[in-house]
Order: C-alpha cells, then structure tokens, then sequence
C-alpha cells in the first residue's frame, strides 16, 4: 500500500515529492511511468511540478492525454486521493478534474518565492491536520500559476468551501487570491505552491508537512 | 571546390595554419576538412593564444580526481561520491540572440556534466552587462538583460536544476560585449563516472538525442573573433535550444549508463559531430569512422560541411559495447528519443567521414585535436590600462555620506538582484541549503553529509587596474564567501573572458591574470579542475574589462545555515579582519569611486593572502564552535554597504568608527579579508580571532529598525532600515523598466 508518483516526461519535481513522502514523512511512495495504463495498488496519487511533455502547445495540454492520465481519472471517480502540485494542478485542470483554468502570471515572469498561504478549510483529507486560517509558508515555482475561472465558477468553489489555500499576498494576479482548490468529492487537491520543498527543516520550512501528515491521517496503510 | 586564399580568409585560418595543414594531411584538404579544421582550430575549440599559458594553473590536488582536458573536473568527497563542475562562456551568441544564446549556454554546460555521468544539482550565472541607464545603449542593454535572464530561466527551469546564485555586474565595456559565464555541478559514484575517450576496435559509435539542423553552423568560429557592424546577421549561427529535450537526455543517458553497455560519451557542443568524434578518438587512440548519411537529420539536402559543423543542441555521441547496442537503444526508445548507429571505431586513428557513399574527409584525429596551433603571442608590454594612477588632484571628500550610501546600495552593482533571481527555479530537487542573495550558494547532497559550497566571483575594474592582483583578488573574494558559510575550499574552475589576444596589451592582461590565479589558487589549495577561455571579446575596437571569473567549491558538513542577515536584537557586532587599510590610490577602485565619481584610477585594494587564509580559519572555528548568529563577507562597497545588506526591515546597527581615519576610506573602502559578524558570545569571539592571529574590533550592536554609523564625535549615517531596504529592493526593476532615455 502505498502513494503513487507519476513520472511524465519532463516531470522535475517527482523525486521531490517521493522524498517528501518516503524520507521526511516516513510514508511510502514509488514511482508511475506515464505510459502505464494502470496504477497497481497506490492509495493516493501525486502529480508532480515539472514541464511535462515540455508543456508545449499550454501547461498540462498533453500530459492529458498520456495513458496514466485515464487510470487517474478512474481513480479519482472512485474516490481515490489526487494531489497535483503546481505542473500536477494545470493536468488537473486540462483533464478537467478541477474547474478554471492557469494562466501566465500577470507580470508574465516566472517566479520562485517563498509565499504565505491562509488554510481556508479544513474539510478535506488533505487539510484536516491543519487548523482553519493557519498560515503556511510554501515557496512558488511557476510561469503560469494565474488561477482563473469565471464568477460563477468561484462563487460556487467558495459557496462549496472548496478554496482549499489563498495567497495572504496574490503573487501572480490569480483569481481571489486562490492558491489551491478541492474538486466536488473533495478528493482531488490541485494547488500551485509546492508543499514537498517545505518537509525538511534545511529548506527553511516544514509548512507543508501538515498537508502530507493529513493524507497520510486519511489513508493510514500509506504510513509505513 | 578549390580552396582558395579568400576560402581560408574566411575560415578564419591563416596561412600558416592552412600549410600546417597540408603538411599534415600531405595533400591539400577538401572543403569539408576546411570547414572542420577551422572549427576544431579555432581558438574556442584549441585555446591557441592560452594553451602555453593555462599550463601554470595548478590541477593537483588531494581531493582531484580528473582535472583538466574532459568535459568537466571532478573531486572526490567522501563515501564514493564525487562531484563534477565546471563554467563555460555563451558571451558572443548571448549578444546577437540574448535568449537562445543564454539559454544553450546553459544547456551546453549541463550536457558537459552528465556526459561524465553526473546529474546536474546545481547552476550558478555571472552576467555582465552594459549599463541600464544614462548611455546611448542603455534600451538595448535592458533588452539584453531581459532576454540573458529569461533565457536562463526557460532552460534551466524547465530541465529541473535550480539555478542558485551567480553575479551581475554592469559597466560600459559590456555594452556590445556582454559576459554570460555559466556554472554547473553535478554529482554521481565515484564508479559511475564516464569518460570521452572511445575504445575497442568494432565498437559501435551511437549518435543520440535531437535531429541534426543547420543551426550554430560556425558558432565556434564566431566566438572566436571580434564583433563588427556585420555580427548582428550571425543570428543564424546562433544554436536554439529546447531544455525538454535535454531533460529527456539526461534521464535517458543516466539510465543508459546504468546498463553497462557504454564505453564512451561526449556530448555534441561547439564544432558538434566533428569534435566530439575527434575528441573522443583522439582521446583513445583510435579511429572514428562515420555515415552521414545515418545521421538524424531535421532538415533536407543538408551537405556533409553542414552535418559536421552543425551545433544543433542536445545531442550525444556515445560508444557503446559491440553486440549490447540494443540495450543503448532500448533506453531511448522508451524517452522517445533518436538513437542510432552512424559509425564504428577503427584502429588507424583518423576521423573517416562518408557522405553517400563518398569520403567527404579523411583526417588523423591528432592532428585535429592535439596537433592544433598554440601560439606564444606576444606579451612583453604592460597590460592595457588607460586609467590614471594617481588619484585626482582634489582628493575624494564627501559632505552627505548617507546620501551617498542610499546611492550605493540603490546602484546597479550594489543593489538587490532579486528581480532576476526569483526568474530561476532555485529549489528545486529540494537541497538548496542557502540560495541566491548569499555569500555562497549551499547545496546538500541527500545521499551523504555533506554539502557543497560554491561561490562566482570575477572583478573586471580590479583586473583593468591590475590582472595579476585582481585575479588574486577574485580567488580571495571565492574562498572567504566559502569559509563564511563554513566551507572548506577544495577546486576551481576559471572563465577567462577577455578582448583580442593578437594585441599584445591584451595578450600581457591575460598572462598575469592567468599567473595571478595560479598563485592564489596554489596558496588557497583550490587547483583548477577545468574551465573556458573567452578572447576576442572586443567590438569595432574596443575591448572589455579583463574579467576572469573564478569558481569555487568548498566542502562542509551539513547543517543549518548562519544567515547574512542580523538575527537578534542587542548582539555584538564585529568586523574579523579590522577595519582595513586604504588611500587615496587604492580608493580608485571602489564602487564608492564607480557610482558617486564616475571614476576609475589607482589600484585595486592590497591582498595579503596570509592574513585573508588566517580570516578563513577564524570564522571557520568560530562557525564550528557555534557562536555566529550571522556573517557575512565584505566586498564591492565596503563596510557601509556590507552594513546595510545586513539590515532586515527589523533590524539595524548602531556602530562606532575609529577616530582620526578618513570616513570615507573606512566606510566606503575596498579592504578584502574582512567579514562582518553577530556572534551570542563574544569573549570567546576574541578568544578565537586571537589564536589566528586575526584583529576582530567590536564595532557595534544590533539595534531596531535603524542603521547608525558614526565616530564618537559625529553621526555619520542614521536611517531608517526599511528605507535602506526599499533603496536596496526597488532599484533594478526600477533601472529595468526606465523610460527610452
């Protein structure tokens, strides 16, 4: 029993994540090449940050369409966990797993930063170790990271309290400061900042264990 | 095609040279071999003006295990590890396409890495531009600035190595000639590493990785001249990369070499296909003998001089074990990328080239690679320098320091280089220990304890002033950054940027630069491991700034890092090293002298290297003995501005100077060797500063939200340190998107 990383072409945060999760969270984590039909027997999925596929033609646009891409849909349907961080959020989105749609950053640069992060809820196994307005510090790494999606769009994620982390300070003029989103079921967590650079006391944060720590509460045969 | 003289003219090869060649082939050579033998002899390639000289760089050393001559230096750190670095030039294409020539300037250098095995974990970039304001060129320098930057990003972000610190520095002898000098580090098994050098008479040679084109035609050949009106139409000579397909390179090659069916690899850089056969042949003592006509090729009708000459990017060259060539091929199928058999290896040492069905070439690899032309230019003169020796007349006063100082930190050197670094990526792979914004970069290695330092340091108005000592300079500056993150300093690599070495003025700033480096890097125990020349850096003229920069690794133990930042409200500051000695001659050569005169005169400030190894030693054990709260070196600007780069929006200092010494030397003064610290125990602070042999003043305590300098008598400086940090954060985005001017 274990997390399931997904490795894309172009993927370069997948050790990141499996490090995370195996070494800092004393979780278990392997591998999935994106050609695999199946996922074997994970009990949460991650996407990983990365330019996948080179992100040509829009970030995410192929990775869609990589034979992985459907065992992670079926897998969400059921109800599996799906953590897809920064390049893992816009697949997301183009598998149309989450509403909305990640644009360039307003200033059109890419920015890597340390930000902060209001939790906006704490129902959903990915925040339930985590208390309702705490703030993380989670560094950002991204060219497209501007979270859009239209009124109606966000008022029902807000009206579903499925905003699941905003930015205190909106870093690349995103949607109502959104940083993260929920899915319907609540099961599928796309989000923007990496919580996997934010383990390890050395990187100057451990912000983003809580997330870990809560899917690991939500999934206990993933702890070792 | 009969060669001809203006053929050879424009081959850049002279006539001795082109009868060297006839001589060594016995026989005139065909324009295909033209085309290769002024690539694999140009000076990019052959190092001819530098090769005599670069011979006194030290390579040895305790913890080398490969130093010059391969695609990268590598040491040894311990427990079967060993780290692989080196830095390369992309000056010329970086100005005639800013974003494609940064952005393969660092895609060449990573391939040199993992071409040896290694897995890049870090890069590091020392820029140099023009100025961004107050000159004609000032909008197109900004353009350039932007393009370096995002090139940079687009490929090193998208391969996944994080980009962790560098320098940037502007004067107008970049203007047309900007410097784009990048670093990278890999690591791997000592047992892992590969090697260029091809052997087994039958072996398979297998061509790997992108399509060949017609791109970078003659790139070598470009930077290895000086610019004129025509450069700007080299555009087409300039390489385009797509970091994708290196990540996809990397991946498959590390894979690929796992299976043991690798006997050797180099990657396809400058001269592509032809130096990297060659190399690899010469290296073995063997031959090459290859089809082009199995080459992949991305465009149609290309002829073999196109094939051979093109330096399309991300491309490898490997020989693999008779009869396993499957195994190779497996690998990249599965990153869905080319791999094909173009040749074999042969025992009669030449580089065979056939193009349908015909020998298009036929050349000893010796005589490419090793039988290259090394000349000993002249250099008997004094180095080029047209700036004044004795300070002005009117010696330097100042009726507003605090002016000066908000100038200074406001400056383009001086000032925060956040808007450029929060462009690259430099987290990712999670070991980034300190990043950009430091002394020096830190990077764990997850496997073992230890971590690696590094730090880029070149000064080009301390070299114009003086190679030899600003070169010692630039060694000193590298090894305390290091020994202030608490690293130990073990190897070197060194970009020697500099104009036409034909000029024999040029040619002497080179030669005492390279002995100068020699020395300090012979004394520092940091022997250079590998590294670029870059000459010709010149337009219509006008040459740069001597600029060698150096790189340095240190090693150390993993560990929480000592920020540069003052930590603690009420701690004691004090300056290791004292407060330094200067005049009138030696302040010609500060950031004070730059930015308030807009002068450059004198020398650049007195090194005495014992006394600077002695300060590495002290901060080191006051590291280790863990009373540092934060330390942080003084460089360009001196204590003023090293003071202020101290300062967080909470925390300032109140510091008092000696009586009697002239402000503007202690404040503003250029004194290497000296490193401003917070410690939680100062006795023993003194204790250990003491037992070096180091002078270690009290100057000072940490105070809230102001920075105050002063003697006893005079306040000197009061601000508020949000104002100072304002000054320091806004002023490149605000140089960067100035109005045309």
């Amino acid at each position: 029993m274990k997390a399931g990383v997904i490795v894309f072409p172009g993927s370069n945060c997948d050790h990141d994540a499996w490090y995370a999760v195996n070494e800092n969270l004393h979780g278990r984590a392997e591998f999935i090449w994106h050609d695999s039909p199946k996922l074997g027997d994970v009990d949460a999925v991650i996407l990983p940050g990365g330019f996948s596929y080179g992100d040509y033609l829009r970030c995410g646009a192929i990775a869609r369409f990589s034979p992985v891409m459907q065992a992670v849909k079926k897998f969400a349907a059921d109800g599996g966990l799906v953590l897809g961080i920064c390049n893992g959020f816009q697949i997301l989105v183009e598998a149309g797993l989450l509403p909305g749609a990640l644009l360039r950053n307003q200033e059109l640069k890419f920015i890597c930063r340390e930000v902060k992060l209001r939790t906006e809820t704490t129902a959903s196994p990915f925040t339930s170790k985590l208390t309702k307005s705490q703030i993380l510090r989670i560094p950002i790494a991204h060219g497209e990271g501007q979270y859009f999606a239209d009124e109606r769009t966000l008022d029902q994620l807000e009206a579903d309290d499925r905003v699941a982390f905003r930015y205190l300070e909106n870093p690349n003029g995103s949607a109502r400061d959104i940083a993260g989103i929920l899915n319907e079921g609540r099961n599928v967590l796309g989000m923007m900042p990496h919580p996997e650079r934010a383990c390890d006391p050395l990187m100057g944060s451990t912000d983003g264990l809580g997330i870990f720590e809560s899917i690991l509460n939500a999934v206990p045969a993933l702890a070792k | 095609m009969t060669i001809t003289p203006e053929l050879i003219e424009q081959h850049q090869l002279t006539t001795a040279e082109y009868e060297k060649i006839v001589s060594l082939l016995g026989r005139e050579p065909s324009y295909t071999e033209l085309g290769i033998f002024s690539v694999m002899w140009s000076e990019h390639c052959s190092y001819k003006s530098s090769r005599i000289h670069l011979k006194k760089l030290p390579t040895k050393g305790k913890y080398v295990v490969q130093g010059p001559g391969e695609n990268a230096g590598i040491i040894g750190i311990g427990g079967g590890w060993v780290v692989a670095f080196k830095i390369e030039s992309h000056n010329h294409p970086s100005y005639i396409e800013p974003f494609q020539g940064a952005a393969t300037g660092v895609g060449g250098i990573l391939r040199d890495i993992f071409t040896m095995g290694a897995r890049p974990i870090a890069v590091m970039d020392s820029l140099r531009f023009g100025p961004l304001a107050g000159v004609p060129e000032a909008e197109h320098n900004r353009r350039i600035v932007s393009g370096v930057v995002s090139g940079i990003a687009h490929y090193g972000n998208c391969f996944g190595v994080p980009t962790v610190g560098g320098e940037t520095i502007f004067e107008d002898c970049y203007s047309a000639n900007p410097l784009v000098n990048v670093f990278a580090l890999g690591v791997c098994k000592e047992n892992e590493v590969f090697y260029a050098k091809a052997s087994g008479v039958g072996n398979p040679v297998i061509y790997v990785g992108a399509k060949t084109g017609r791109d970078g035609i003659h790139g070598a050949s470009m930077a290895s001249a000086e610019f004129t009106e025509e450069s700007k139409q080299k555009r087409p000579n300039v390489q385009v990369g797509d970091p994708f397909l290196e990540k996809l390179l990397l991946e498959a090659c590390i894979e690929a070499m796992k299976t043991g069916a690798i006997v050797a690899i180099q990657d396809m850089g400058a001269a592509g296909l032809t130096s990297s056969s060659c190399e690899m042949g010469s290296r073995g003592g063997v031959g090459i003998d290859i089809d082009l006509d199995k080459v992949p090729q991305r465009e149609t009708g290309m002829t073999a001089y196109e094939m051979l000459l093109s330096e399309s990017q991300e491309r490898m060259l490997i020989v693999a074990e008779k009869g396993r060539e499957e195994e190779v091929f497996r690998v990249f199928r599965k990153w869905g990328l080319d791999a094909v058999t173009i040749g074999v290896v042969t025992p009669d040492g030449k580089l065979r080239v056939r193009h349908h069905g015909q020998v298009m070439a036929e050349i000893p690899n010796p005589a490419l690679a090793d039988e290259a032309p090394k000349y000993d230019r002249p250099h008997n003169t004094k180095p080029h320098r047209r700036a004044p020796l004795d300070p002005p007349a009117a010696l330097p006063t100042s009726s507003d320091y605090a002016a000066d100082l908000l100038k200074l930190v406001g400056s383009a050197d001086l000032c925060s280089k956040r808007w450029i670094w929060e462009q690259y990526d430099y987290m990712v792979r999670t070991n980034t220990v300190v990043g950009p914004g430091s002394d020096a970069a830190v990077v764990r290695l997850k496997e073992t304890d230890q971590s690696i330092a590094m730090s880029l340091d070149g000064n080009g108005r301390y070299c114009y002033l003086d190679p030899r000592e600003g070169a010692k300079l630039a060694v000193a500056e590298c090894c305390r950054n290091l020994a202030t993150a608490g690293a130990v300093p073990v190897a070197a690599t060194n970009n020697l940027n500099f104009g036409n070495p034909e000029r024999p003025e040029i040619m002497a700033q080179l030669v005492e630069a390279i002995e100068g480096i020699a020395e300090a890097c012979e004394f520092f125990e940091a022997p250079i491991t590998g590294g670029n020349v870059s000459l010709y850096n010149e337009t219509l003229g006008e040459g740069i700034y001597p600029t060698p920069v150096l790189g340095i690794i240190g090693l150390m133990k993993t560990a929480q890092p000592t920020p540069i930042h003052f930590s603690s409200d009420g701690a004691p500051l004090l300056l290791l090293g004292g407060f330094g000695e200067c005049d009138a001659q030696r302040f010609g050569a500060t950031q004070y002298a730059k930015v308030i005169q807009g002068q450059l005169w004198g020398l650049p400030p007195r090194l005495d290297m014992k006394a600077e190894k002695r300060v590495h030693d002290a901060i080191r054990a006051m590291l280790d003995a863990g009373i540092v709260e934060s330390a942080h070196d003084l460089s360009d600007g001196g204590l003023a501005v090293t003071l202020s780069e101290c300062c967080t929006p909470e925390l300032g200092a109140k510091v008092i100077l000696p009586e009697g010494a002239n402000p503007l030397f202690t404040l503003f003064g250029e004194a290497p060797s000296r490193i401003l610290l917070t410690v939680n125990d100062a006795a023993k602070a003194a204790q250990i500063a003491a037992k070096f042999g180091v002078d270690c003043p009290a100057i000072g305590a940490i105070m809230k939200e102001r920075l105050q300098v002063g003697t006893d008598r005079q306040m000197l400086i009061d601000f508020s340190t949000s104002g100072l940090e304002q000054a320091f954060e806004t002023a490149l985005p605000r140089l960067l998107q100035a109005q045309h001017d």
